[in-house]
């Protein structure tokens, strides 16, 4: 008669690992190379926003480190890429592994992209998007170690009170004020952190994590 | 019959364990939002207040106990190189190196560009 109870348990423990972990991904290439140190390369930009490739560029170091990877200095690289006669993004992402091997030496690189970054506004509302593709390739071999993807949309609603007149008075507000800020650069440090470390989705733990060699077996 | 009871509870508990976030690695201080204002804001962010504020940060990290994250040193021996101050910036890139030595051939390229 205490079988429900148990039943239960054991539900709510299915349940809550559902919530990790809702699809296998295949992490055989990622688990043959087993990359130490990532370089990531200033993001292609395909959204309308300039601020994008720095506002994302910015925000990655954290989760990528968190996880237990070395991160080469964002900014360093960034600089020092465009004192080498590459000026863009674009320029950056087209530079030969071999060549990346011989001057930096990182075991792999992430390549991303920004799809969407911004604030889109109604008369009541606003959103604010941060939607963004990664590719973590073996430097080495060249082999696809990973890819991942995420779109991240938080509601500017959220905070706003005041009934239907303060919505309008501070959805006003926040068109003038959005023009000098960047709320997405505050989104896509989330959306990072979603892209990199989900449970099963996002990258394996690297060498300085304590779980390393724990995950994606 | 309780056994059973306690295991399934311990099976949820496991299950929580595994999302639950655990204290972080480094301490991250100021570095990334001085990356961000570099390009977005550089008028907040020049070399001078992007060290003083990065040394902060190195001073509270070293009494909290706690590592700097991978690309503070070299970042910062990057801003000592544009200022001028050669010997803290090839200090900063030892660092790096020491504490990270996936770093290596980089540090070792920026030490020996100082020399000349």
């Amino acid at each position: 008669m205490h079988k429900p109870i148990v039943l239960l348990g054991g539900a709510a423990a299915l349940v809550l690992l559902a919530g990790c972990a809702t699809q296998k991904k295949d992490y055989t290439a990622f688990l043959n190379h087993q990359p130490k140190s990532v370089l990531v390369l200033p993001p292609l930009n395909q959204s309308l926003d300039v601020k994008a490739t720095y506002g994302v560029l910015s925000t990655v170091t954290r989760p990528l480190a968190e996880m237990g990877y070395y991160v080469f200095p964002v900014a360093v690289i960034d600089l020092l890429m465009k004192e080498n006669g590459l000026p863009t993004a674009y320029e950056m992402h087209q530079v030969p592994l071999n060549k990346i091997d011989e001057i930096i030496h990182p075991d792999a690189i992430l390549y991303m992209s920004v799809e969407e970054y911004g604030t889109k506004y109604s008369i009541l509302d606003s959103s604010t998007i941060v939607r963004l593709g990664a590719r973590l390739v073996d430097v080495e071999s060249g082999d696809l170690l990973w890819t991942g993807h995420v779109d991240v949309r938080v509601s500017g609603s959220q905070n706003s009170g005041g009934g239907i007149i303060g919505m309008l008075v501070s959805s006003a507000v926040n068109q003038v004020v959005a023009s000098s800020t960047d709320k997405a650069h505050g989104i896509a440090g989330q959306a990072n952190a979603q892209l990199l470390t989900t449970p099963n989705r996002g990258l394996l733990y690297g060498p300085y994590h304590p779980k390393f060699g724990l995950d994606g077996k | 019959m309780k056994p059973a009871f306690l295991f399934a509870g311990l099976a949820a508990a496991l299950a929580l364990a595994g999302c639950t976030s655990q204290k972080p690695l480094y301490y991250w201080g100021s570095y990334e939002q001085n990356v961000y204002d570099m390009y977005i804001v550089p008028d907040k962010a020049t070399a001078e207040k992007q060290v003083e504020d990065l040394e902060a940060d190195f001073e509270r990290a070293r009494s909290a106990g706690r590592p700097v994250p991978p690309g503070f040193q070299a970042h910062l021996g990057h801003l000592y190189f544009q200022l001028g101050k050669l010997d803290l910036a090839r200090r900063a890139f030892e660092s790096e190196k020491a504490a990270f030595p996936e770093s290596a051939v980089l540090m070792d390229r920026f030490i020996k560009k100082l020399e000349g």
